[in-house]
């Protein structure tokens, strides 16, 4: 019979080394899978590395996808900090590049390129604070479901820009093409080491906000209100006050995270500018446990992994669908190593036959006893 | 039950016990808090799995695999959190879960009838649920199981949610049940109770077997030996309170309503003299919790006054009436949900009333720092360091880190909500000890209390609540529990307050 306890804490070094287990599980399945395939998985895994970051070019790739994704989960994990479950990662990026490009659209083209960045770069932290604040006023005021709100106001943000696209920003000048007029050429990040300059912000944004966290009065309430509203209630803090000041923080960082895509790379807003981020980062922030150190890696790790799936689809002709599925399996693993974390597996020997006349066959009712035993282990 | 084993994680909460009830008995299980009571009780009713040992009812090996097995075998759990589905009515919620598939009311109400005559109970299965008093709910609960054919009932701390005058009925319907070959196990760590009531008693201390044997052969002081580990003394230190008596806090005519309209507090009124204990006697959810959290500015009021030292706070936060120069400390009722942040460390969480007052965007942590270590030092707290988060700590040890943090604030004005709830009997003394200390120094303390042996002991004064109203403030030294049972059931109201 086997049983599910919840676990003691353990050592750093043990929880890191099964984090490392489970990504090497992952590996190994989809392994198995490439293998089954017809491919040798060595060579696949080899292209896979080196389509990462075995090239310059590799490496700027790798780093242009790492940049949006570290952003996002950054601003992400300020909300999820509050249990606000904002999985409106993708409207906020959306509604920050609008606002961003309208900026671009309506200012004469002699603005000096620091000027319009800046202007642009408040306007794409405000629209992503706004998409963010909608389901936060109303959570705070009349408690309902942000998880469900936040995801409805992505499709909303989607349509919108969906409409701008074809209707009302469509560029004339496109020759019947739908396309929105790309953004000023002044608007365009510079450059360091030959990838624009978001890499260091997303450094730089991931160091203020460790130090939001950890060193401010501020950053102490949202952990605070996170933890505990009836606590933060009973210390005096405003709850409503600092849940709306982090969810527009939160979204507010997500829409720079899409500002800084439009205007690094990418430079035309389109209904597909989030490639997903909003979705991938709500992963990374998880798997990194919150911690804003944690996400800079984590996120450069999974940018890898999808830029490398993409080299080797064009280096060893292996199907898209067969990138997809390693990059599941991988992500599946890791997050699944979280479980062992959290809990452990035991086997028990089952009963003997003499005194289990009463036991049924499927004895469904076991695994809830066991969960609950598992909830009674933390006490 | 032998040799059952249980562990969680690194946790033994059952070490090779062994536990008998025979038929026709009532077996005290008693143990203090964590000594692997709850985890016996839930092994027996199916919900936990032991990791070694059996179970034997009626002669037969038995393995529970779920709740289900256990009440088929006659095993029937009575919890201190009732169980029922407030839309239906009393008979429906005794009848639910029964087999068939059409419901006959008719037949059902008489038999539940005839079944609560048979014992003594009085019980209107047409009642709702919302209706009932809470005497009546636990009543339900009993039929409930009864109704299943328990021959087995096991209740966990059944007399803490009962007055006095409740209890003793409660207790008749046991015996009547004991004498039809019922086996009950009654769980609870009031001694006289189980003086009073069982047969045998089995206690256990840190998930293991003391001692199992015949309530006539032991007195109490034996049994809180065997619970405890030591001897110890029973008695609680009393000092005389000043005589120069100054108001400390005054409640003015205060009402309050909940979020659904319903008045929680009605016209309460009373004064705290400095260097007095009042005690707060009252059901459970006569309006205790709200009261604190009223006076301590945590959720705004319909009308009324509170004064602290002639000073108004009505209508102000808690940070305002630290801003105002009031120090009131308040120790709430669940203290890891809301006096405390659970997973945050020690220093942090003394951290929580002061940080707002440093000047500056920036997190200041060295006073706070130092300040818990000081509350360690001087409350002895069992901890690996001030950096060792606050859920981890056992029960009266996170007492102590809110105790140390709100009395190190010097207040004036101190708000305890069942403070020794979940503690051990060293923990509550302890606390006991701590909170007459304060009362020396000139400190007005409220103690909202649940043991009402504890309340006479501890305290000036008394008052108690009943459904928010004050039914009477009575003097502790010279009270009786019967008279604060009679005033907790609302039997002072006529008298005090004209006729409501």
């Amino acid at each position: 019979m086997i049983r599910i306890a919840k676990k003691d804490d353990m050592p750093k070094w043990k929880s890191f080394l099964i984090r490392i287990a489970s990504v090497m599980a992952g590996i190994l399945l989809s392994g198995l899978l490439i293998t089954a395939l017809g491919y040798n998985p060595i060579s696949t895994f080899g292209a896979l590395i080196s389509g990462a970051f075995g090239s310059k070019v590799a490496l700027i790739n790798t780093v242009l996808i790492a940049v949006p994704l570290m952003i996002t989960a950054l601003g992400l994990a300020i909300a999820f900090r509050m249990k606000f479950w904002n999985i409106g990662g993708e409207g906020q990026i959306i509604m920050g590049c609008v606002f961003a490009t309208f900026v671009s659209h309506n200012m004469p083209e002699s603005t000096p390129g620091i000027v319009l960045i800046l202007l642009m770069g408040v306007a794409g932290f405000l629209g992503g604070a706004i998409w963010a604040l909608i389901p936060g006023f109303f959570r705070v005021f009349s408690r309902t479901n942000e998880t469900l709100f936040t995801l409805m106001l992505n499709y909303i943000a989607l349509c919108i820009v969906q409409y701008l696209h074809y209707v009302l920003w469509r560029d004339p000048a496109a020759k019947g093409f739908p396309k929105i007029k790309a953004i000023q050429a002044g608007a365009h990040l510079p450059t360091l080491f030959g990838v624009h300059i978001g890499w260091i912000i997303a450094i730089v944004l991931a160091i203020l906000i460790f130090i939001l966290i950890r060193k401010t009065k501020l950053g102490y309430e949202i952990r605070v209100v996170g933890e505990s509203a009836p606590t933060a209630n009973y210390a005096g803090i405003n709850v409503k006050r600092v849940m709306l000041t982090g969810v527009a923080l939160s979204g507010g960082i997500v829409g720079l995270a899409g500002m800084i895509k439009l205007c690094g790379n990418v430079f035309t807003l389109s209904p597909e500018i989030t490639g997903n981020a909003g979705f991938t980062a709500i992963i990374i922030a998880w798997l990194s446990n919150l911690s804003a150190p944690v996400i800079a890696v984590v996120s450069v790790l999974i940018a890898a992994l999808e830029q490398g799936s993409q080299a080797i689809q064009i280096k060893l002709q292996i199907p898209a669908a067969v990138a997809s599925i390693i990059q599941g399996l991988i992500l599946m693993s890791a997050l699944g190593g979280e479980f062992f974390l959290k809990y452990q597996v035991l086997w028990t020997r089952r009963p003997r036959k003499s005194v289990s006349n009463l036991a049924e066959p499927d004895d469904s009712g076991s695994s809830d006893g066991a969960s609950a035993a598992g909830q009674e282990g933390s006490l | 039950m032998k040799g059952i084993c249980k562990t969680f994680g690194s946790v033994t909460a059952n070490d090779q016990i062994d536990f008998e009830v025979r038929k026709g008995e009532i077996h005290a299980l008693l143990g203090e808090n964590g000594s692997g009571k709850s985890t016996l009780m839930n092994i027996l009713s199916g919900i936990y799995q032991p990791d070694s040992g059996s179970i034997t009812v009626d002669g037969k090996g038995r393995v529970f695999h779920s709740p289900k097995d256990s009440i088929s075998v006659g095993i029937g759990m009575v919890y201190q959190h009732f169980m029922l589905a407030e839309p239906l009515s009393a008979g429906e919620n005794i009848t639910a879960g029964s087999k068939g598939f059409f419901l006959n009311r008719k037949k059902d109400n008489t038999e539940i009838r005839a079944f609560s005559e048979k014992y003594g109970m009085d019980i209107d299965p047409e009642k709702l649920t919302h209706q009932l008093s809470v005497s009546e709910k636990q009543t339900v609960e009993i039929l409930k199981v009864l109704k299943r054919g328990a021959g087995i009932l096991v209740l966990d701390e059944p007399t803490a949610v009962l007055t006095p005058q409740e209890i003793l009925k409660l207790f008749r319907v046991l015996r009547k049940m004991r004498d039809d070959g019922c086996s009950i196990v009654f769980i609870s760590h009031k001694l006289n109770e189980v003086m009073d009531l069982c047969d045998r008693v089995t206690v256990l201390r840190k998930g293991r077997l003391i001692e199992t044997c015949n309530i006539s052969d032991v007195t109490s002081y034996d049994l809180v030996e065997k619970m405890v580990g030591h001897k110890i003394d029973l008695s609680i230190d009393r000092p005389y309170p000043d005589p120069e008596k100054k108001v400390c806090l005054e409640v003015r005519n205060l009402f309050l309503k909940n979020d659904q309209g319903y008045l929680k507090l009605k016209d309460m009124s009373f004064t705290l003299n400095h260097g007095e204990i009042l005690g707060i006697a009252g059901l459970a959810g006569s309006g205790q919790k709200e009261l604190c959290e009223t006076i301590a500015g945590i959720i705004p009021f319909e009308k009324g006054d509170v004064l602290v030292d002639g000073t108004s706070i009505s209508g102000k936060t808690p940070r305002a009436i630290i801003q105002m120069g009031v120090s009131l400390g308040f120790i709430p009722e669940d203290r890891l949900g809301m006096g405390l942040v659970a997973s945050m460390d020690i220093a942090d969480n003394v951290l929580l009333k002061d940080y707002a007052f440093e000047p500056g965007f920036l997190l200041k942590t060295d006073k706070a720092r130092i300040k818990a270590q000081k509350i360690v030092d001087e409350l002895e707290i069992q901890t690996p360091g001030i950096f060792h988060p606050v859920r981890k700590l056992s029960g009266g040890n996170i007492q102590k880190v809110i105790l140390g943090r709100e009395i190190n604030m010097n207040p004036k004005l101190l708000i305890t909500a069942y403070a020794v709830r979940g503690l051990d009997i060293n923990s509550s003394y302890t606390i006991y000890g701590l909170l007459n200390e304060q009362k020396k120094k000139g400190v007005g303390i409220l103690y909202i209390g649940e043991d009402l042996d504890v309340l006479l002991e501890l305290c000036d004064r008394i008052m108690v609540m009943c459904a928010g109203e004050v039914t009477g403030i009575v003097d502790a030294r010279n009270t009786t529990k019967e008279e604060i049972g009679r005033l907790m059931s609302g039997a002072g109201l006529e008298n005090t307050e004209g006729g409501l």
